[in-house]
């Protein structure tokens, strides 16, 4: 599955606050969505939960070289997008929870997580949903002349859909300025890739479109980070789209209500040597930028940080019944 | 239901896995085809087992592209097969909105007759399992309002062993609607099935006061509604659809000219809905059969709230069906 990586030559400049913020980062959303897994089981969070263990390094690569201004669009497996861009950790687990005090009042839950202030346009679960939504976005971007790139995160399956190659063709015709991310876990639910695509080597999917692309292997933080890097810098500059394959791999089940019968446990063992997070901290240890007790330090305050979400959602509210039918329309607009 | 043939206890679920084994043992140009029906073993474990038994070339799965595979569907149905199409579920439908109501629905019309379209397309749907707006959708009426298709609604094990069957013997297209909350439901149905069939609707209790019309998920919560009814006193014959499109209009006119007050439930949302259908036809073909005015129970108007107490208050449940029969009864 690996090969075919394209990697900058630019020179990238991990120091010792770096380092340690995007450890961090990777480790919350870890460490949130291991807790997320146990309320399931509590049945405290319900529905759908899709978890990304595993794929922590292609958000925290990513993201990390995106602006306040700039649009995000995520799947329905987009706690670690949300987390990541600052989301306020008690709304996310209050919206897991269904409490109105959640990031989008809990009308959503685990799948629907907004929060216009920080620009992230949710989560969506129709799968493909939100590519053309991006290319809208950008196209507004573009038209108002705001200098912003939008970014849409989704999986390999769904690049099997049509909105995927209708919203890649109007991306490019266009020329607006959205970063296409695909999160190549090899398995779209139980189905893998070899079995959805006719050509597997994903980046050249935008070869038809005109659209540059490259590919990178998703496990690895500093391979993403360096191809992220060259990959906004070429949105941002050209205002052009961009599409980035991250090959990875997810830890855990689909989502809870799946068996995994569509692979085995030998495999999912040989990507776990590969743990972006294990990989991550080795690389930072190795180059002498992170000690026993500050990564101590860091564990300590994650737990912190998780159980005051979680009694922040423990302590929420139910919105009343009688409230049913709210955000059905807008207010009417004050004079 | 039956006479006193033998009963024997099943889930939804394993109800619809033997009605597809059976329809694949019973027709060799008969295959499966849908996301992860194969090697995950269905989204919702209903073909689980069944790649084993039948093959990938019975039991395919495809990509994620459900116009792509629906048409793929339709096509094969032209030519001489006969695709079972799964949507995994009907919130996915809409991307195959195009296939099924500009293909499968007019072939037939616009060919002049040369060409029919013997597609099944299964599709769960409903509400009930936490999933939030975009995956708890009862589109039924959607698809109900489109002539050159025969939309048919599982509401009972009953069906859901037979109505396949029945389903893979029409000629045109057939859209099958399943319900995921009730899955893991068990029943009872006959051990020696009876084929069903596509055109009438089924009197599913007898009562004289009153009729509750409804389908799918509708079903067994107004018999269980219809049980309290009776505690008190009142004798609620439900009628269960089955055939959203067409309609049997007979069989409800029959039921309603009998107890002159009809009350219908479904989980859509109710404007625009297979309630307003068939409130009109009540209205139109027998108005002075009445003895109250038609009422209607049906969803909210609102994208279905992921909290518990919201999903539950965004569609009819039991007591409201009980209550509203009170009511309509106190409306003489
Ligand atoms: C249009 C549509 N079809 C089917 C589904 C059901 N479904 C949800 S996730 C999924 C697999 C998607 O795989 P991929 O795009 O690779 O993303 P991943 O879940 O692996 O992150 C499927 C089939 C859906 N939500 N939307």
């Amino acid at each position: 599955m690996m090969g075919n990586e394209v990697l900058t030559t630019d020179a990238l400049q991990i120091d010792r606050e770096l380092g340690q913020q995007l450890l961090y980062q990777m480790m919350m959303v870890r460490r949130f969505e291991e807790k997320s897994a146990e309320l399931y089981t509590k049945e405290k969070i319900r529905g759908f939960l899709h978890l990304y263990i595993g794929e922590e390094a292609v958000a925290a690569g990513v993201m990390h070289y995106l602006k306040p201004e700039d649009n995000i669009l995520c799947t329905y497996r987009e706690h670690g997008q949300a987390i990541i861009r600052g989301i306020d950790l008690g709304a996310i687990m209050a919206e897991l929870y269904g409490k109105q005090e959640g990031c989008s009042k809990g009308r959503g839950g685990s799948m629907h997580l907004f929060d216009t202030k920080t620009k992230f346009y949710g989560g969506n679960a129709i799968v493909a949903g939100h590519l053309p939504l991006a290319v809208g976005l950008a196209l507004a971007d573009k038209k108002m002349k705001r200098k912003q790139v939008t970014c849409c995160f989704f999986g390999e399956g769904a690049a099997a859909e049509g909105e995927f190659h209708e919203a890649m063709n109007l991306a490019s015709l266009w020329q607006v300025p959205v970063l296409f991310v695909c999160e190549n876990n090899l398995y779209a639910m139980g189905t893998a890739l070899q079995y959805t695509h006719a050509v597997t080597d994903l980046k050249t999917k935008a070869l038809g479109y005109g659209m540059p692309s490259a590919s990178v292997d998703g496990m690895d933080l500093t391979a993403v980070l360096k191809a992220a890097k060259q990959a906004i810098k070429t949105v941002r500059e050209s205002g052009k789209p961009f599409f980035l394959v991250c090959n990875t791999y997810r830890f855990r089940a689909h989502s809870m209500f799946d068996a995994e019968l569509y692979r085995e446990k030998a495999e999912v063992d040989e990507w776990k040597k590969r743990d972006p997070i294990l990989q991550f901290t080795k690389y930072l240890r190795d180059h002498a930028l992170l000690s026993d007790d500050e990564l101590k330090k860091t564990e300590n305050r994650i737990e912190k940080e998780i159980q005051t979400a979680v009694d922040f959602a423990e302590a929420g509210t139910w919105e009343p019944l009688d409230q049913l039918t709210r955000f059905v329309y807008s207010d009417p607009v004050k004079p | 239901m039956g006479e006193t043939t033998a009963t024997m206890k099943i889930t939804y679920r394993e109800a619809l896995k033997q009605s597809i084994r059976d329809a694949l043992h019973q027709d060799e140009r008969a295959f499966l085809l849908g996301e992860d029906v194969g090697r995950y073993g269905g989204a919702f474990a209903v073909s689980k087992g069944l790649l084993k038994e039948f093959g990938p070339d019975r039991i395919m799965d495809v990509p994620l592209s459900e116009s792509g595979f629906v048409g793929a569907g339709i096509g094969a149905a032209v030519g001489g097969m006969r695709p079972i199409v799964e949507v995994m579920t009907i919130n996915f439908g809409l991307l195959a909105f195009d296939q099924i109501a500009n293909n499968a629905a007019t072939l037939l019309h616009m060919s002049g007759g040369q060409i029919n379209v013997p597609v099944v397309i299964r599709m769960g749907c409903g509400i009930g399992r936490q999933l939030a707006a975009q995956h708890s959708h009862s589109w039924e009426p959607l698809f109900a309002h489109i002539p050159g298709l025969k939309v048919v609604s599982v509401g009972t094990h009953e069906d859901a062993r037979s109505m396949l069957l029945a389903a893979l013997k029409e000629p045109d297209p057939v859209i099958l609607f399943e319900y995921t909350a009730m899955l893991n439901l068990e029943g009872e149905t006959s051990t020696d099935f009876q084929p069903v069939d596509l055109t009438h609707a089924k009197i599913r209790r007898v009562g004289k006061d009153v009729s509750i019309i409804t389908y799918g998920a509708g079903v067994y919560k107004s018999l269980q509604a219809a049980e309290a009814l009776a505690q008190a006193g009142i004798g609620a014959e439900v009628v269960d659809l089955r055939v959203l499109r067409p309609l049997d209009d007979k069989t409800v006119m029959a039921s309603v000219s009998k107890t002159h007050r009809a009350l219908i439930v479904e989980e859509a949302w109710q404007s625009v809905s297979i309630s307003s259908e068939v409130s009109a036809r009540i209205t139109e073909q027998c108005f002075y059969e009445l003895d109250a005015p038609v009422r209607r129970l049906g969803g909210v108007e609102v994208p279905i709230p992921y909290p518990k107490h919201l999903e539950d208050g965004s569609i009819p449940q039991q007591e409201q069906i009980v209550s509203a029969t009170k009511k309509l009864l106190q409306h003489d």
